[in-house]
Parts: structure tokens; sequence; C-alpha cells
């Protein structure tokens, strides 16, 4: 049962960031994240993260309205 | 304590008798132990004796939560408790690693001790050996443990019946991922997640106190819950129906479990116990364990059905897959 | 009440509502429709969806980098591990793959320095540890592990880690689905595209789904909230013949996808022709280091050259990573091929098809089918 981090990416919030290394937090505590590839972020923003790096800046609006959209999907239920 | 395990400590003479003095017997209080013999006497309280022996070969040594120290005194102990019996003594044998650093071999027999002291068992034996650099990462511990079973206790799977519940004393899988978080060095700074290895034997203790209602208790330790409910299973010839949404666990090894793409449900514990009980002594045991700080998260998790050894699981969703145990190669060394 | 928006995307409650409504919508009109994404695939099964959702059939497609790596070029790897002097650092998975020349695993049982590692970085901090040993990393994955292997590779020649190179075997999403489908797409009514992959390459890099092949696709998230959401919209668009790529997975996916992670791979790696488990030979569909990054480049450091090579005989994992069987019917499935004993990569890795049936699926027709 060796770990496979293929495509797990996982969303968390960044506490700290110092240059492009990052930290986010977690339940666990703070995990060092690489925001090479996210050089848009802030602090506060929630990324996925994916093998030691962030890859995403998620967008919580977006989040919402799909959440809204599903939600209207089943009303009818 | 400076310096580090030598081969001369492991020499049978002078050398070895000087560790023996400065770490093991500086914390290792035990009036058998002292006389530093080959074997111990001890008085025997009755018939029906309990023995047990594990090997503890956990990386890292230190860990958030515990050590292969207290690990080896528990892991030993919680496996005599699960059969009904009281803990009562204790040998234990170490593979000692030339250049293992003195002051973390005292750390871990300190650690040992305290254990013991906590739990009211006796290590009463003892042995070490020292191998060249490179033969053992650090160390390696075996502890065999002895315990005494009260007349009548009949705790086996094969007791266990339709109806039954399933119980879990708290949270599953902390100890796997808290040592591969460690192992990793995944988590900075101020870390929530740490290893719940500690004594199941008050847990133990107020569970027995409602048989013949508790059929048998296991520690879900290598290989997790899931392994321990498909043993029992498989012994008992019935199925067993567990529900996703009541596992017990704990947010911190649940974050990082996703995070390493892990599956509790076959990560150990090291501090908690499973339990078959029939419904009303189950109810019993629940708030028996709730009432002690190792068992808050006490619940119960499925029931038993008619069946020929499946462990189905009841996804959130409605879905039902069934449990298998896991092949291939396990996590190493985590306990 | 979740503390985070992204939590709400794993609540049951409305996750049951869903499946109901999607199970209204198929009614009982069978359909086919393939995840690509071999993390949709544990996923699926996991939760316990894939017989829910009957008789909407969900198959499993290439998408597991680990399985569709070709045996000559893990076994190329396996004998670069039996060199002095060469620690060969693998993403956990690749560890337990059977080939022509053994395991890695098997390769370490006899005296080789494999190192299992989360990330390239943390291949490359090896290299740096260990400055007497040739480290070389099995770089496997899509377009979501590349960038990360990108970053390793132009570190390495920035710093001067003189003993770090990698074997790049990574393979991109869309050419591997262009020649899945050419032959035809046969009975496909839909694909659930890797929300990650998309992530990194966009949404609109898929959009010949619809204009070549007619197909209605949508990129999906991974929790079952995603896995539902972008199902009823596969079933809907299906149904209704609209075939076009949707995008179910925007608070991650933009339609370019992560400008950064592109530009990284497109200064790093070129695309090459590359040899995939089951689809053979796919143009363009392999990343393989510049000219630049030549000093990372392990082939080309250690003379890695894949001989031809056959896989184990009665094994079918090509024609599972196509759909064209479901594990199942592999007669070797349960009967001398199981995750403690594979003979093909899609038992042993952790998103094979074979090893989620294997786990999720068996004995699955149980308590209760509807309802």
């Amino acid at each position: 049962m060796e770990v496979c981090v293929m495509c797990l990416a996982v969303p968390v919030q960044v506490a700290r960031i110092q240059g492009s290394t990052g930290w986010v937090r977690t339940a666990a505590g703070e995990v060092r994240v690489d925001l090479t590839l996210v050089p848009q972020v802030r602090v506060g923003d929630w990324v996925l993260v994916h093998a030691g790096f962030a890859l995403q800046v998620l967008d919580e609006e977006e989040a919402r309205r799909s959440l809204e959209e599903w939600r209207r999907a089943v009303e009818h239920l | 304590m400076e310096g580090v395990v030598s081969l001369a400590h492991g020499d049978g003479g002078l050398a070895t008798r000087e560790l023996l003095r400065e770490v093991f017997l500086k914390y290792l209080d035990d009036p058998a132990l002292r006389r530093l013999e080959d074997s111990a006497r001890v008085d025997f309280p009755g018939p029906c004796l309990v023995l047990t022996t594990d090997a503890f070969v956990v990386s890292p040594l230190f860990f958030p939560g515990g050590d292969i120290g207290c690990l080896s005194v528990y892991g030993t102990v919680n496996d005599l408790c699960c059969l009904g019996a009281d803990p009562l003594f204790l040998t234990a044998s170490f593979v000692l690693e030339e250049g293992l650093r003195l002051a973390d071999l005292e750390r871990i027999v300190a650690s040992m001790a305290q254990a013991t002291r906590r739990v009211g068992v006796r290590l009463v034996a003892g042995d070490t050996k020292v191998v060249p650099r490179g033969m053992a990462d650090g160390l390696y511990v075996t502890t065999s443990g002895v315990g005494h079973i009260p007349p009548g206790t009949d705790l086996r799977p094969e007791r266990i019946s339709p109806g039954d519940r399933i119980l879990v004393s708290g949270t599953i899988g902390d100890h796997g991922v808290a040592v591969l978080a460690a192992r990793h060095r995944l988590l900075e700074g101020e870390a929530t997640l740490a290893s719940d290895c500690g004594p199941v034997h008050r847990l133990a203790g107020a569970a027995r106190r409602f048989a013949p209602g508790l059929k048998v208790m296991r520690d879900p330790t290598r290989g997790g819950l899931a392994t321990v409910l498909k043993e029992l299973a498989e012994a008992g010839r019935c199925d067993l129906l567990v529900e996703e949404e009541a596992l017990p666990t704990d947010p911190a090894a649940a974050a990082v479990a996703e995070l390493l793409g892990l599956d509790l449900l076959y990560l150990a514990s090291e501090g908690k116990l499973v339990a078959v009980a029939a419904p009303e002594a189950a109810d019993a045991i629940l708030q028996a364990w709730r009432q002690l700080p190792e068992g808050q998260r006490a619940s119960c998790v499925g029931e038993v059905r008619e069946g020929s050894g499946r462990v189905l699981l009841k996804t959130a969703l409605g879905g039902t897959r069934e449990l298998h145990l896991v092949t291939g190669e396990p996590l190493p060394r985590i306990c | 009440m979740p503390s985070n928006i992204f939590e709400a995307f794993s609540d049951p409650q409305l996750g049951r509502r869903l499946l109901a409504h999607l199970r209204e919508l198929v009614g009982d009109e069978p359909m086919l429709m393939m995840e690509v994404c071999g993390t949709h695939t544990v996923a699926v099964s996991r939760a316990g969806l894939r017989s829910l959702i009957r008789p909407l059939e969900l198959r499993s497609g290439p998408g597991c980098p680990v399985c569709v790596t070709d045996d000559s070029d893990l076994a190329a790897v396996v004998r670069l591990a039996k060199t002095e002097r060469v620690t060969v650092a693998t993403y956990g998975d690749m560890l337990r793959v059977p080939s022509s020349a053994g395991s890695l695993a098997e390769a370490r049982a006899a005296g080789a320095d494999v190192r299992v590692v989360y990330s390239a970085l943390e291949g490359l901090k090896l290299a740096q540890q260990r400055r007497e040993r040739e480290v070389v990393l099995v770089a496997v994955g899509f377009e979501t592990t590349a960038p990360g292997a990108a970053l390793a590779a132009r570190r390495a020649v920035e710093r001067g880690v003189s003993n770090f190179s990698m074997v790049s075997l990574h393979k991109l999403i869309p050419p591997a689905l262009q020649a899945l489908l050419s032959p035809g797409r046969a009975a496909l009514r839909g694909l659930l595209l890797p929300g990650h992959v998309s992530t990194v390459i966009g949404s609109r890099a898929f959009e010949f789904l619809s204009r070549e092949f007619a197909l209605p696709a949508a990129v999906a998230g991974f929790e079952p909230l995603d896995i539902l959401g972008a199902l009823i919209t596969l079933v809907r668009a299906a149904k209704a013949g609209h075939p076009a790529v949707y995008n179910c997975y925007r608070r991650a996916v933009r339609p370019q996808g992560n400008p950064r992670a592109r530009a990284l791979l497109e200064e790093v790696f070129r695309p090459a022709p590359a040899r995939w488990r089951g689809l053979g030979v796919v143009p363009d569909s392999g990343l393989v280091l510049r000219e630049e990054y030549s000093a990372v480049d392990a082939a080309r450091r250690f003379g890695i050259v894949p001989e031809e090579s056959m896989p184990a005989p009665g094994c079918r994992c090509g024609e599972v990573l196509l759909g064209r069987i479901i594990p199942p019917e592999c007669p070797l499935f349960g009967n001398g091929c199981t995750p403690g004993a594979p003979r093909g990569p899609c038992m042993v890795s952790s998103e094979g098809s074979c090893q989620a049936y294997y786990r999720y699926e068996r004995g699955g027709e149980l308590v209760g089918r509807r309802g």
C-alpha cells in the first residue's frame, strides 16, 4: 500500500509566504509547499497542493456557484 | 549521557554491565531485573497464563506522541489486555546498533520505564546485544509479556453472533499517519498530529465488567481496523457491516491521510480497542469508555450479520463495498 | 457546518440527492461512458458509485500513468537500478510493477538502492544529500506531475547538482485520447476528464473532443459531488446530443489552465513520440528533456535504450487500459494476478483499474442495490 500521489491534490489555505516557498495550514499543522507555479498567490488564498507543489489558486466564488447550481438541480426531489 | 553505543558494550562482560547499570537499571527499577541474572523468578496468581511477544522496528525511533520504547511496552501489554488478561510481567530484548547515541538510548529506556509504571506491569528480565554499524537501524526491541486471565473469561471471535454491535474506543489510524508524517518530515512547526501510542488496560478492564455480553476484543495495530474486522469476521464466520459515517477520525490524521493518499481504515492505531458485544452490553461499554479520557470518541461503528466472513462498508453515498485484506507491500516500519 | 467552502464538496447529503437525480436522468437507458483519470477510477469505486449508477456504465481508460508506462521503459529502469553507485528515486507506485527485467522492489531486495520519494524535489534533495551516488528520478506522470519534475530539472541545473538526473517517462493526455478515439468512438457517449491535468493544461485543451469526435466531455474534480455533478452534465448532454467540453471543476480549472506551469513545461520539455502500454507508439504524446537540460537527462548519461519487450503472457492490461474489457473479464483477474502477486501494472498501481476493482468492486453487488 505504498502511497501514490499521481493526481491527488487537496485544497489547503496559505498561512505564510517567503519568496516562492509557502506554508499551508492543515488540520495537522503547517506543511511546506512550493509556490513557484502560482506567483499570484496571497496569504489567505486557498490552493490545490499536489506532490509538494501548489498547482492552482482556488476560486471560492466559483466553488459557491457550483454548489448553488447543484443544489438547485436537486430541489425538486 | 554522552557518547555512543560501541561493539564493546555487547561483550557480555564489564562494558555490558556498565551499560546495564548506567542506562537500563537507572530507569527500569525492578528487584528481579536488578539481579542481572539470565532468568527471573516471579510469583503467579493462578492457572491460565496469557503469553505474547512482539518485535518493534519502528522508524523513526522518536515520533510525535511516542517512541519505540513506550511503543514496545504498550504494544505487548495491549495484546495481553485484548484477551481479557491482567498484564503482569514483561521481558525486553534489545539489539543496539554500534553508533547509537547513548542519550537516545537513555530517552528510550526512560520512556519504557515510565510506560511500565503507568500500566503497573513489571519488566523483570532483559537482554542486550550490539551489532556493527549498519546492521540495525538504531535499535530494535522485542518485548514478551505474560498476563493472568481470571477463570471464566471467554473472549474469542467464535462467540460473535448476528445482532452484536461493533465498537471502537476512539479515532482510527492515528499512529500510522503520525509515523509516516514524521518519517517524511511532512509537518513543520506546531503539529497537532500525534500517535495514539498508549495502554488500553483501562478500556479493556471497563469492557470486561460486561462479560458475558462482551464477545471479543482486539487492538487495531498493523493493518488497521479493516484488517482486524476481517480477521474477526472470518474466525467468527459471520459478516460485519460497518457504516463509513460512524467511523471516528481525528481531523489532523484525516488531513494528512488525504494529503498522502492513505486510507485510515488500514492504518495502525496503538492505543485503541475494538470490541464486539451484544446490544445491551455494547451500550454499557460505550458509556464506560466515554468516561475515560482515552475513550472520549468511543463509537458504535456497525453490527454483525449472518454471513461468511465478509466485511462490508456502507459508504456515505449509500453504496456498499466489501473491505478486503490489504495485499502487497504494507507500509514499512510503522510498529 | 463545514469550516470552509471546499469541504462542502464531500457533503454526503447533497451527494445522495445528486445521485438520486442522476439515476432519474439515466432512467432505464444503458449508456457507456469513460473516466480517463486513475484518480477518478479509485474515487468512483471507493464511493461505491460504479454499481449505484447503473445502467450508466463507467469504464476506465488510460489514465493511470504507472499503468501506461510501457514494459520496455520500466525494464530499462530496472536494469539501471542494478548499476553500481546508482540510486533510483521513484514514486511509490512504480516499486512493485512487474517488468520483463523484474520489478524495482525485486531489484531492491537483491541489493539495488531504490528509494521512494513523494515528489521530484524530494528526489533532488536526495541527490544533494548523497553526493557520492548517482540519483536517478523515475519521472512518471501526466501533466499534473510534470511541472514539479520540470522545476526539479531547472533547479538541478541552476545549482549544479551534477549527480541528479531523470528518466522522463511523462505522458500527455490529449494525444492519448486522440489515439484512443481515432479508430472510432464505438458506443462511448461521454468522457469524464481528469480534473488536475486540466488545472495545468486548461479545459480548452480538450475542445477537439467535441469538434472531431462529437463527444460530450466534462472536466471533473474528485470529490463525490464533483463526479456526480459532472455525470449529470454528461448524461444531459449525451441525451440531448450536445457535444461540448463542460468545465465542471471551475473552482480549480481555467480555460487556459495554469500559464506558469505550461511555460515551465515548454521550457524544460518538448513533446516526442512515446510508447504507451495498450496504445503503442503515439506521436507527440511524451515529454523529453530539451537540449538545454541534457545535463539532467539520465537516458543520455547512462545510454538508456529501451529494448522491445513483451508483456507477461496472458496479461491483458493493454485492453483494460483502452476500456475494451473490464478487469474481471481478464482471465488472470484474481486468478494468478492479485495486488500481492501482480502480473501487470493495472493490478499493482494504486490507481490501476484492476486494483480498484479488486479492492473495491469485488463483492460489491450486495446489500440493496437501488435504494
